[in-house]
């Protein structure tokens, strides 16, 4: 056949055919999707120190193993309250003359998803701890150290942010370990990754492929959530898995009055809304209301903490904890 | 090459004992669940099939030698030694006669090959532990069905066919044994036998023999038709006559054909492509495996130039643009104007398109080091001048390529030149759509990334391939390509299908659904390129088997056609909505990207590599480190995948449970740990290639004794 034999011909039919399908399923579709999203309204740009921030985690390719995405699917609704839009993207412009825009959507969760990250984890020491060395805060951790984002002076001056790492992790070097900028930069920019709320009379889309959950005789005794898990998912970070805590940084339940004692209300206060009244410790940010716990998961979460390390405290059942949830949310709305 | 077959063998036996929990899996669920679908009902009866059908050869040739010697032990001798005595030939009753005289009879010395079967055996009940070992680890992890989902029975049937083929292979072993038997069986025989001859000396009976050996003795006097002239090779087809033969301990390879050569100046600039090649390969790869060491010891270091996040996207880039590319690159210089049967248009051009690339590749690693990338979207992390210099290196070399084509002396257009130069016109055009910012915002960069990294393995990588592959293994295997319409179909499908999946990286994100479902059916459209190419290359091949254990390129060959159609299928596998649940976001898409860009990829250039050096150079390296190669590179790459494809399967149904996310991580360590071990015996292949590439071109410094013997008896009549 001629057409076969003619390189003109053959070639520029095949660039076309491929230029073509190129533009229909790649150029459109980009030029379509970045005409018809705008930010939420509900959206607030971020603050300065988060831009400097994000091109810190940029430029360490922080991306390779975080994905900033929440999936349409039941498993990912622990990442956010509802599934990522578009429009949660629009915001985002190309970086500079240099750098292309960096929705850092992410292809790979070797680590936690960090949609929401600002919500979930609220704590600024515990991420500059973490930061520093996430194994010292979390055992099991595979995340690098970015210890090049802090300094060890022999005294910290005035402003300095200090860092309490335990000393197995300094190498055996001695003095104050104190926050670099890039640093707060890039924990400003983790703290301002928070999904917004949809504005009112927007449906929120749902998650699909909900797990069927096998249900077993209603009211049997195997229904309770899992303690433990609960526990290891939204406590463990900070409070660890041997309930001792972290001196100077987050405080031990092991042997907690809170924990222990009979006043149930301050305890599920804590949980619920958070709890900064110790000077030593870090602030305890409002985990229960993040993770949208309920009253039945936080009576797990309870009995499995006074029931562990050495305590001995007596269990409490749901409809306590439900009775007190309630005033708990009365009282966070004044 | 029994060597070479019992490789294989232990080879997949082992991959059998690492797949096998998979197996076991898709068992239980069927056990447990009954609704189980009828598709994995069908591929168990399959499996059962081929095992039953294995299993009654194998009681047959059992029976078979049960029966014989139950047969000797009856004692039914004596008959069947007169039926053995009348069909002696004259030598033989040459020599029993004169036995007779002598009454010597010798004994038999024979030293039975026992060592062999122990080792078989061995491993045998070695793979059973290890079977044994994962029924334990597994029997608590079966409870969602997701073995019944399309995508995963694709995947378990794709890893099943190699486990089959290894437990055939294990067959042919098995009987081979059982041949063995029956030879040593036979040789207790011939004593008894021999037993009998010496009891016989009725003078009756040996008269009788002797006029039956002067019966046998006649024959012709052979020159009959030929005369009595010595034979002489007049046609010089004999050459290197070894009458001493030393003991082999590589199996000796068919040695590279003397070609006619190659421009010198285009020679080298090839040897140059393969040098660079391999420097990266060995560098990116080096990268690669630190980068795996990190997931085992995170603490390794406290560098930020050397922090995880900033060396992965090293290693991907430098192995895609500097390894990878470079070395298809330099087979293309001797593809493309060898196929159009004139000088290659410019050499000056290959070398600035080496320059440009090379300089890209250095560029880039160093501003990925310093944490300058252009935004996280994976194989876009070099900025945009850095790309610039990559694409003007392509740009040149495609007009040099189709200048070329242009004054071929063919008529037609042979197909390697459609793959290379679309290839090269593809992986222009996507990185103009990836680098142009008018089309970046928002999400408009989620669907570009999708379409721009799929494409650049498929446009770029996979089409620049298969176009060096419908050259080099016609000519390695001396026999024309099997169809060259097939070639066409799947050159066109394969634009029209890989074209549209790019956002299959993005299921379940917030892309427009259509888009993803539009990703979803081109990827399962990639079948038909897939099977297309497969059958062309498997087609082709037959016929010609028996070459390949005698080749040391046709493996590399044969290896990246398996990996062509077990990878490129398990790709459309993944691209369902169902399978995304469970694979996407794990390491899953790792090992599949190593299966192909390695499996695939890689092996097809070190095949052509290995092919065309000979050929420009007229030298090889050592067969015992290209084997070493060979089977360091599969071995590793099998250890690499398998485990990270098992470990993230469980990790995504871990997080479909709701487990917390830091139980997966631990969950996923060994696996981690496996990938690490499989990436050094890859690193340790790249070694052993780099040193070949060395062997090859360091000899170039030794001279031809021949020639140089030559040489010197022309030189006074030559000098000036």
């Amino acid at each position: 056949m001629e057409f076969f034999n003619n390189h003109k011909l053959l070639f520029r039919t095949a660039f076309l055919f491929f230029a073509v399908l190129t533009i229909l399923v790649a150029i459109l579709p980009a030029l379509n999707n970045q005409r018809n999203n705008q930010p939420l309204p509900t959206s607030a740009p971020i603050s300065e120190d988060a831009v400097k921030g994000k091109a810190i985690y940029i430029a360490n390719g922080c991306v390779a193993c975080h994905t900033q995405q929440v999936r349409n699917v039941d498993m990912d609704k622990i990442w956010g309250s509802r599934p990522s839009i578009a429009a949660d993207y629009a915001a985002i412009k190309r970086t500079d003359f240099w750098r292309n825009t960096a929705t850092l959507m992410g292809t790979e969760r070797t680590g936690p998803d960090l949609t929401d990250a600002g919500n979930r984890q609220p704590s600024i020491d515990w991420n500059l701890v973490h930061l520093f060395n996430p194994r010292a805060v979390v055992k099991e951790s595979i995340m690098p150290a970015y210890t090049w984002l802090f300094t060890l002076k022999k005294q910290a001056d005035k402003g300095d942010v200090v860092v309490n790492v335990p000393k197995e992790f300094l190498e055996g070097k001695e003095g104050k370990l104190v926050a670099t900028k890039d640093a707060l930069y890039l924990i400003a920019y983790l703290q301002s990754l928070k999904q917004v709320k949809l504005p009112d009379g927007v449906t929120t889309p749902e998650f699909l492929y909900k797990q069927k959950t096998i249900e077993t005789k209603a009211g049997g005794a195997g229904n309770e959530p899992d303690g433990v898990a609960l526990y290891t998912a939204n406590c463990q970070s900070c409070h660890q898995p041997n309930g001792e805590g972290l001196p100077g940084a987050f405080p031990p339940l092991k042997g907690s009055p809170v924990v222990n004692g009979d006043n149930l209300q301050l305890y599920v206060d804590i949980i619920m809304n958070g709890y900064d009244a110790r000077a030593e410790y870090a602030v305890m940010p409002s985990v229960g209301t993040n993770a949208n716990l309920s009253a039945a998961e936080i009576t797990a979460i309870i009995n499995h903490e006074r029931t562990s390390w050495g305590n001995h405290a007596k269990k409490v059942t749901e409809d306590e904890i439900k009775r007190l949830l309630e005033y708990v949310k009365l009282k966070a709305k004044n | 090459m029994r060597f070479y077959f019992g490789n294989i063998t232990i080879m997949i036996l082992m991959a059998a004992a690492i797949v096998f929990p998979a197996q076991l899996c898709a068992q239980t669920t069927i056990g447990a669940g009954i609704k189980g679908s009828w598709m994995t009902l069908l591929l168990l009866l399959l499996i059962l099939i081929f095992l039953l059908v294995a299993a009654f050869v194998l009681l047959i040739r059992v029976k078979a030698l049960n029966s014989r010697i139950s047969k000797w032990k009856a004692g039914e001798s004596n008959r069947r030694f007169d039926k053995l005595l009348q069909n002696l030939d004259n030598v033989q009753i040459g020599k029993l006669l004169e036995s007779k005289h002598i009454e010597k009879i010798t004994d038999h010395a024979y030293t039975g090959p026992g060592g062999g079967k122990k080792f078989i055996a061995l491993l045998i009940f070695f793979t059973a532990l290890i079977r044994g070992n994962y029924v334990y680890a597994q029997s608590t992890e079966t409870k969602v069905g997701i073995l019944n989902e399309g995508g995963v029975i694709i995947t378990i049937t794709l890893i099943m066919i190699p486990i089959l083929v290894g437990i055939g292979l294990m067959i042919v072993k098995l009987s081979g044994m059982a041949k063995k038997q029956k030879l040593e069986q036979d040789i207790e025989e011939a004593e008894r036998f021999a037993d009998y001859l010496a009891t016989i000396n009725d003078p009756e009976a040996l008269e009788a023999l002797k006029k039956r050996k002067a019966a046998l003795e006649f024959e012709l006097s052979n020159n009959e038709l030929t005369g009595d002239k010595e034979a002489v090779d007049q046609k010089g087809l004999i050459n290197n006559v070894n009458t001493k033969a030393a003991i082999a301990f590589v199996t000796q390879k068919k040695k590279a054909l003397k070609r006619p050569g190659i421009d010198l100046q285009l020679s080298k600039l090839i040897i140059w492509y393969f040098v660079c090649a391999a420097f990266w390969l060995v560098f990116g790869t080096s990268i690669g495996e630190y980068v795996g060491i990190k997931f085992v010891a995170p603490d390794a270091d406290h560098l930020s130039w050397l922090s995880f996040g900033r060396l992965r996207p090293v290693h991907t880039n430098a192995v895609f643009w500097g390894w990878a590319s470079l070395g298809m690159l330099g087979l293309g210089y001797y593809i493309v104007p060898m196929v159009s049967n004139v000088p290659i248009a410019s050499i000056r051009k290959g070398w600035y398109t080496l320059y440009f690339i090379n300089a890209a590749v250095i560029s880039g690693t160093i501003c990925l080091m310093a944490g300058i990338n252009n935004g996280g979207g994976e194989y876009r992390e070099y900025i945009w001048p850095v790309m610039l210099l990559f694409a003007i290196g392509l740009f040149l070399t495609l007009i040099n390529f189709i200048a070329t084509i242009a004054s071929r002396k063919t008529k037609e257009i042979y197909i390697s030149n459609w793959y290379i130069v679309s290839a090269i016109m593809f992986a222009l055009t996507i990185t103009a759509v990836a680098y142009i910012p008018y089309w970046q915002n928002g999400l408009g960069e989620t669907i570009i990334q999708g379409y721009y990294m799929h494409q650049g393995v498929g446009m770029w990588f996979m089409l620049f391939t298969l176009g060096i592959v419908y050259y080099m293994l016609p000519q390695q295997l001396n026999r024309p390509i099997y169809s060259y319409s097939l070639g066409i179909l799947a050159f066109w499908t394969q634009i029209l299908f890989y074209t549209l999946i790019g956002t299959h990286h993005f299921v379940f994100s917030s892309i427009p659904w259509w888009l993803q479902t539009v990703a979803i059916a081109g990827s399962m459209g990639m079948v038909i390129p897939v099977a297309a190419g497969t059958t062309n290359f498997i087609m082709t091949f037959n016929g010609a088997w028996h070459k390949v254990a005698g080749s040391y390129t046709l493996p590399f060959f044969l290896v990246g056609t398996v990996f062509y159609f077990t990878g490129s299928l398990q790709g459309t596998a993944e691209a369902f909505r169902s399978t995304n649940l469970i694979w996407h976001f794990t390491d899953f898409t790792v090992a599949h990207s190593h299966l192909t860009m390695y499996g695939i990829i890689c092996f097809f250039v070190w095949a052509g590599m290995y092919a065309v050096l000979p050929r420009i150079t007229g030298r090889e390296a050592p067969q015992l480190t290209i084997g070493a190669h060979f089977w360091l590179a599969l071995i590793g790459l099998l250890f690499y995948t398998v485990p990270l494809m098992i470990g993230s399967t469980l990790r995504g149904q871990l997080w479909m449970e709701g487990k917390p996310f830091i139980e997966t991580v631990v969950h996923m360590a060994p696996y981690w740990l496996w990938r690490a071990i499989g990436g050094s015996l890859m690193w340790v292949s790249h070694l052993f290639f780099a040193y070949n590439l060395y062997m090859i071109l360091r000899k170039a410094e030794q001279t031809d004794l021949k020639e140089a013997a030559i040489g010197k008896l022309n030189k006074p009549v030559t000098a000036e």
